[in-house]
């Protein structure tokens, strides 16, 4: 299972907690994941949260504080150290966003606070781009994780880049790596762990379907197959056909 | 015997007009002299939608909010019976598709049927949905209307509760209850409150929208209430820059004109919601907590008075009850 920062997580499968029709079905859905790590924010609760993010707390999972909403690295440093305050912990889901439309992540000023947070012993989960530079970056400055999107934030449109996300996990094969943003389906996040990628982190997906409990358990079961056929070492896809059972003996030149 | 009900917002009102209506005897204690801006009643938008509601509350929603238009009628007379019209920009088509597919009691509209429903809006939509038998009032109408019949019935409002403890109190009180309600959480809701003659709508009007979701909701004489956000925060107090902006872009999204309009008032307040968003009856000896009623105080008020009356007057355990105690 996924190791970040030192702590191994039961499951490979990371929720965040936003835009649950109730608390209530946010818990059972949390429960049908099975997920090992809780994702929270504190952006717009401007301090009246409480109440919310101890349900959060309750869940059962690790909590790891976003910085969602964040667009300056001002703001995401101030967020992260009300996170570490809140929750008791040096984890913080690194977001700056650098576009409002796409939600895109700004890559320059996410390097900039991801320096200044590590320097301040924060263990920075840095939402990015796959783009190799930037992510061989974001491990000079000190982060162990990295968390490439698949698609914009609440997209739901799966992995736009497939070969970037394989040339990654190439790349850095010893960095745990998570898809963050832009799962959809079940099938989106079993591709990521097919590519060998450590964790996918969505929301949406199961927040916003109809019934977001079944969903999250579609996505427990997604998650765990993909791990399980990256592990079982898939077949190469060939362009010759070849059949699975021996064909000599049978008239097949009839 | 007097049933004492602390609490004149939403909650407090239903029920003493349900049990009022019922031949009881009731007396109402708010340290407040009369509906106002203390009440998150008061900021609410007053939609009788529970169609729409329904597609993202649980079901007990639209079975209970059905009944509420008629509850209304019957004790305010001044509800507005011309349904939802719901719609989005081409750009979140799909958005309407899932609205459809969630929900029930709504026929699709093309262009022209917006345009014959809501003629400042035709030309500007091609595709929505219409809810006919949804309707609407004015919370600020309806509050002072429940509180001017009951007094003319003779029922007496306190600011401070009377000598003796009464037999039987019911406890409305909504978030302030959450001294004796451990799990009630606040979660806050913004608005504002625009003058902009140039628009007219006859109902309510929900955009559809990835991020914002907004809803117009018509008062007449050309003033309009926009709404609302769900944070969870029990923070309440003035809105924010940011709800500010969302709110008037998707409105100046809905009619450039509103983008003319005078901004007459803005508010914030946060209600009180159990853990599944649904209304709670609770038992305790001499004290019935009636609480919960989240975003749907209009729509779900008079089934949890209808419940709590059931309930005194007959004992049973009413589908919102879950807990007896003595």
């Amino acid at each position: 299972m996924p190791v970040f920062y030192g702590t191994e997580v039961e499951s490979a499968l990371l929720l965040g907690t936003a835009q649950y029709p109730s608390p209530a079905i946010l818990a059972e859905a949390f429960r049908a994941s099975r997920a090992g790590i809780a994702t929270v924010s504190l952006r717009r609760e401007q301090g009246g949260g409480q109440d919310f993010w101890a349900l959060v707390a309750g869940l059962g999972a690790r909590l790891l504080p976003n910085t969602a909403g964040c667009h300056t690295v001002k703001e995401a440093v101030t967020t992260a150290h009300m996170a570490r305050e809140l929750f008791d912990t040096r984890w913080i889901k690194l977001e700056v966003i650098g576009h409002t439309d796409t939600l895109q992540p700004d890559v320059f000023a996410l390097l900039e606070a991801a320096r200044i947070l590590t320097d301040e012993g924060f263990e920075v989960f840095p939402y990015c781009t796959e783009d190799l530079t930037v992510c061989g970056r974001l491990l000079d400055a000190g982060c162990a994780v990295l968390m490439p999107w698949g698609a914009p934030i609440g997209s739901g449109r799966g992995l736009n880049n497939l070969w970037g996300l394989r040339a990654l996990r190439a790349h850095f094969p010893e960095v745990p790596l998570v898809v963050d943003a832009g799962i959809g389906l079940p099938s989106h996040a079993a591709q990521a762990m097919e590519l060998g990628f450590d964790a996918v982190l969505l929301n949406t997906a199961v927040a916003k379907a109809g019934d977001p409990v079944a969903m999250a358990r579609a996505m427990a079961l997604a998650v765990e197959a993909g791990r399980a056929a990256c592990r079982a070492d898939p077949m190469e896809p060939r362009d010759m056909a070849a059949p699975s059972t021996p064909v000599i003996g049978k008239a097949f030149l009839a | 015997m007097t049933i004492r009900i602390l609490g004149a917002g939403v909650m407090g009102l239903a029920i003493a007009t349900e049990l009022s209506a019922r031949g009881h005897a009731v007396e109402l204690v708010d340290p407040q002299p009369a509906p106002g801006p203390h009440a998150c009643s008061w900021w609410a938008g007053g939609m009788l939608a529970p169609y729409c509601e329904r597609e993202s509350a649980e079901e007990p929603v639209e079975r209970h909010g059905l009944a509420a238009i008629d509850w209304w009628h019957r004790h305010t007379g001044c509800v507005s019976h011309t349904g939802t019209l719901v719609l989005t920009l081409s750009r979140d088509r799909g958005e309407l598709t899932r609205f459809a597919r969630r929900s029930r009691g709504h026929q699709a509209v093309d262009g022209a049927a917006i345009a014959a429903l809501e003629p400042d809006l035709g030309g500007r939509f091609t595709a929505g949905l219409f809810y006919p038998d949804e309707a609407h009032l004015s919370p600020r109408t309806a509050l002072s209307e429940l509180r001017r019949r009951l007094a003319a019935r003779g029922v007496a409002f306190h600011l401070t509760p009377p000598a003796p403890t009464p037999e039987l109190s019911i406890d409305a009180r909504g978030l302030a209850a959450r001294d004796a309600l451990p799990d009630l959480r606040g979660v806050r809701g913004e608005m504002l409150v625009l003058r902009c003659p140039e628009v007219s709508l006859s109902r309510p009007v929900r955009l559809l929208h990835p991020r914002i979701p907004l809803y117009v909701v018509p008062r007449g004489d050309g003033i309009f209430m926009l709404g609302a956000t769900m944070i969870e925060s029990d923070r309440r107090g003035v809105v924010t820059a940011r709800s500010l902006l969302e709110l008037l872009s998707a409105a100046y999204a809905l009619h450039p004109a509103f983008g003319e309009a005078e901004v007459l008032e803005t508010g914030a307040d946060a209600r009180p919601a159990f853990p599944d968003n649904l209304p709670r009856l609770r038992r305790r000896g001499a004290t019935l907590f009636a609480n919960g009623l989240y975003r749907h105080g209009f729509l779900l008020s008079p089934a949890v008075a209808t419940m709590a009356a059931d309930h005194l007057e007959t004992g049973i355990l009413p589908e919102f009850m879950d807990e007896v105690s003595q």
